[in-house]
């Protein structure tokens, strides 16, 4: 009886006839769910890069207008001519990257270490620093690494290790990363204006990661024998790598494209790519170099993140 | 839904299209739109041989009912109270014509400024402001693509007092379109702290003395900078050639690539010379005359090899919703006494003739300064860069450009 029963429960279904079409629920809810995504992404995606791109292939000059004359040539002429100055872009923010990942890590561990008030105590710290302009950040270590009076110099000399300010100057001159012994208008200043700017964006993902680490897994690593050497290696730093990659993101790709650090804390041979665009499209205004440039740029981080995305091996960023 | 795209839907679940192919799609439609892109200029196909000027756009003018002028211009270039933070010269143009001034100090730099508004003006859109003051050069180019509109004389009867010299200059001959506000000189300053006392006194020495090496600045402003590095070289600024040019640039990217250049800056050298993290540099007259006023050890050299003298000149922009009131503005300022008022406190040139008789009664140390009332002998060494077609500019900035950011 019961399996009687079961037998009409089931849809007899012969192959000849079709399924009764089952209600379809309205087809343009998920459209309308993904418009207000698709609308932001067309409109500030999308159509300034086809803009830009189109501007790359135009021909002209600023009295005549530009028209569209599918001239690739540019594109190599932007490479011949400033070919240092991209690959510049990308050593410096690739050397920012890690500097803040090195800097970033152990304070974004010891504060997720925290607990309660501290703890916010220090995200608050960590995000202080929006609340001034980056324009000011950035002029303010003009004043701190400055040679005549800045706040470092004086701040040694209180301490009596005055010396140490020159010395630094001098290992940089010997490095040939300074013309004159002066840390300010230096490749480093300018790497090190990028690795302070861009901290914060290494400290939070990196913060979200350590913070969901379960506190078990390292109990039970050591219940294993595991020496904390081991337990970082194999328990830790996997489990924050999702942090890891979205921190380098969010630092790497904005620091390749900055030029206000080389601009305040750099000198004539420290020209990012950032600068030259500037340039280009402000002074010169050859907007089609200038296009070309940033097209060039932005294939360029492209590749460079896929490729590092692909080797990480993270599904989930953040 | 139509049909096609269920079976496109179907065929990319069952990974029949990648999602390569279906972005392939994605760009082809991005071709399409790109063909229809196109930056319009001014005058389309003439070139720089067009035989006519494109003429800027007037708009219905508001003067009468809208008691205002919007005037864009550098950051402290004007007199200034320093208890109140008013400016006395406008206020008092209020209280004589009823017009209220809003005055902004939001032109840095002359390429800035034009890349801000262009496209406005080239798309047919008021500004939003009634005048602005541009360098000479740029108030060429303003003039050659149209873009400034001719200043009514009959609101401007003070059009007298501009000092003869500047009435008749390449660029707007009788000055019918644009007005000078200040002039002033390029020269070099320096930081006798920080070059260990020595001075600086020429061209060549701020670019080739090891003592200054890494410690140096120059102007963005091309003009200035290789205007003065050309004459340096012997060159006559007014009438060169490609040659003399490229020369000066060599000469120039010689001393960027010893070291001895750190950077190329706006108006925002004067807080690390200073502070002595620039030791010498190219700079304005007015801005250092300034400086001095606080750090009274800094010197200024106006090279004997010859300095380049601009002014900065007031333009009505196409469109302007209150140009009648714009042009009350100028003539204001036309007046000695105004004019007088303002040079006192910002140290330029003055543009207006019999400024420097009051001067001489309000403030003699400032009247007797060669650098603000100049004598026959400082103007001897002043020259004017020569004036540039649309090609020669965007050839010239080019290979500037390639020095200051390369």
């Amino acid at each position: 009886m019961a399996e009687a029963v079961a037998e009409s429960a089931l849809p007899t279904r012969s192959p000849g006839t079709p399924a009764r079409p089952r209600r379809r629920r309205a087809n343009w809810v998920p459209y309308a769910l993904l418009a207000p995504g698709l609308l932001w992404l067309i409109v500030f995606f999308v159509a300034p890069m086809v803009t830009t791109l189109s501007t790359s292939l135009q021909q002209g000059n600023v009295d005549d207008g530009y028209v569209l004359t599918g001239n690739v040539a540019v594109y190599w002429e932007a490479l011949q001519a400033y070919w240092p100055q991209l690959l510049r872009s990308l050593v410096y923010a690739g050397i920012a990257t890690l500097l803040s990942l090195a800097l970033g890590y152990p304070l974004a561990y010891f504060i997720a270490s925290r607990k309660g008030r501290a703890k916010n105590f220090l995200l608050v710290l960590v995000i202080a620093p929006f609340f001034t302009s980056f324009l000011i950040r950035t002029m303010a270590w003009q004043s701190i690494l400055s040679g005549e009076g800045g706040l470092l110099e004086k701040l040694l000399g209180w301490l009596h290790l005055g010396f140490l300010f020159d010395w630094f100057g001098n290992v940089l001159e010997f490095l040939h990363l300074s013309p004159n012994g002066q840390i300010l208008g230096s490749p480093w200043a300018v790497v090190w204006g990028l690795t302070y700017n861009f901290l914060p964006f290494m400290i939070l993902p990196l913060y979200t990661s350590l913070d969901r680490l379960d506190g078990r897994l390292l109990e039970a690593a050591g219940d294993l024998y595991a020496t904390p050497r081991e337990t970082f290696r194999y328990v830790t730093w996997p489990l924050s790598l999702p942090g890891v990659v979205s921190g380098t993101l969010l630092t790497f790709i904005p620091a390749a494209g900055d030029y206000i650090n080389s601009r305040l804390l750099g000198n004539t041979n420290t020209v990012m790519i950032g600068q030259v665009i500037d340039s280009q499209f402000l002074r010169v205004l050859d907007y089609p170099l200038a296009a070309a440039l940033s097209f060039i740029l932005l294939i360029l981080i492209l590749g460079m993140v896929t490729a590092y995305v692909r080797k990480a091996g993270t599904e989930e960023l953040v | 839904m139509t049909e096609d795209n269920l079976v496109f839907r179907a065929a990319l679940a069952r990974g029949m299209v990648s999602r390569r192919s279906a972005l392939l799609g994605a760009a082809g439609l991005g071709v399409t739109a790109l063909a229809g892109c196109g930056i319009k200029g001014r005058n389309p196909g003439g070139g720089a041989a067009a035989a006519t000027t494109p003429t800027a756009a007037a708009a219905k003018d508001l003067s009468t009912t809208e008691k205002v002028v919007n005037w864009s211009n550098w950051p402290e270039y004007i007199d200034v109270d320093d208890k109140t933070q008013g400016h006395p010269t406008l206020d008092a143009f209020t209280k004589q014509t009823g017009l209220k001034v809003n005055y902004t100090e939001d032109y840095n730099d002359n390429d800035e400024f034009y890349a801000k508004v262009r496209p406005l003006l080239a798309a047919g859109k008021d500004t939003g402001r009634d005048t602005w003051c541009s360098t000479d050069w740029m108030v060429a180019r303003l003039i050659r693509q149209g873009y400034v509109q001719k200043i009514n004389l009959a609101n401007f009867p003070n059009h007298a007092n501009i000092v003869d010299s500047l009435v008749t200059v390449e660029f707007d001959p009788g000055r019918l379109y644009s007005v000078p506000w200040q002039s002033g000189f390029a020269g070099i300053a320096y930081n006798p702290k920080a070059t260990g006392g020595v001075k600086v006194e020429s061209v060549d020495q701020l670019l080739t003395d090891t003592r200054l090496k890494g410690r140096v600045t120059l102007l963005t402003e091309m003009r200035d900078t290789v205007g003065l590095v050309m004459m340096a070289m012997g060159k006559d600024i007014a009438d060169f050639t490609d040659a003399d040019f490229n020369a000066a640039i060599d000469e120039i990217k010689k001393a960027k690539d010893a070291g001895q250049i750190k950077g190329f800056t706006g108006n925002e050298y004067g807080k690390p010379l200073s502070s002595g993290d620039t030791a010498a540099c190219f700079a304005w007259t007015g801005d250092v005359v300034q400086l001095k006023v606080d750090n009274p050890s800094l010197g200024y050299t106006l090279p004997t090899t010859g300095c380049t003298l601009w002014s900065d000149n007031f333009v009505i922009p196409a469109l302007a919703q209150h140009k009648a009131n714009a042009e009350k503005l100028i003539n204001y300022y036309y007046e000695p006494e105004v004019m007088a008022q303002v040079v006192d406190y910002v140290n330029y040139i003055s543009p207006v003739r019999g400024t420097a008789a009051i001067l001489q009664r309000t403030d003699p140390a400032v009247a007797s300064n060669p650098l603000i009332v100049p004598d026959a002998k400082t103007l001897s060494y002043a020259h004017v860069f020569k004036g540039l077609t649309a090609a020669q500019e965007t050839k010239y900035s080019q290979a500037f450009s390639e020095l200051t950011a390369g």
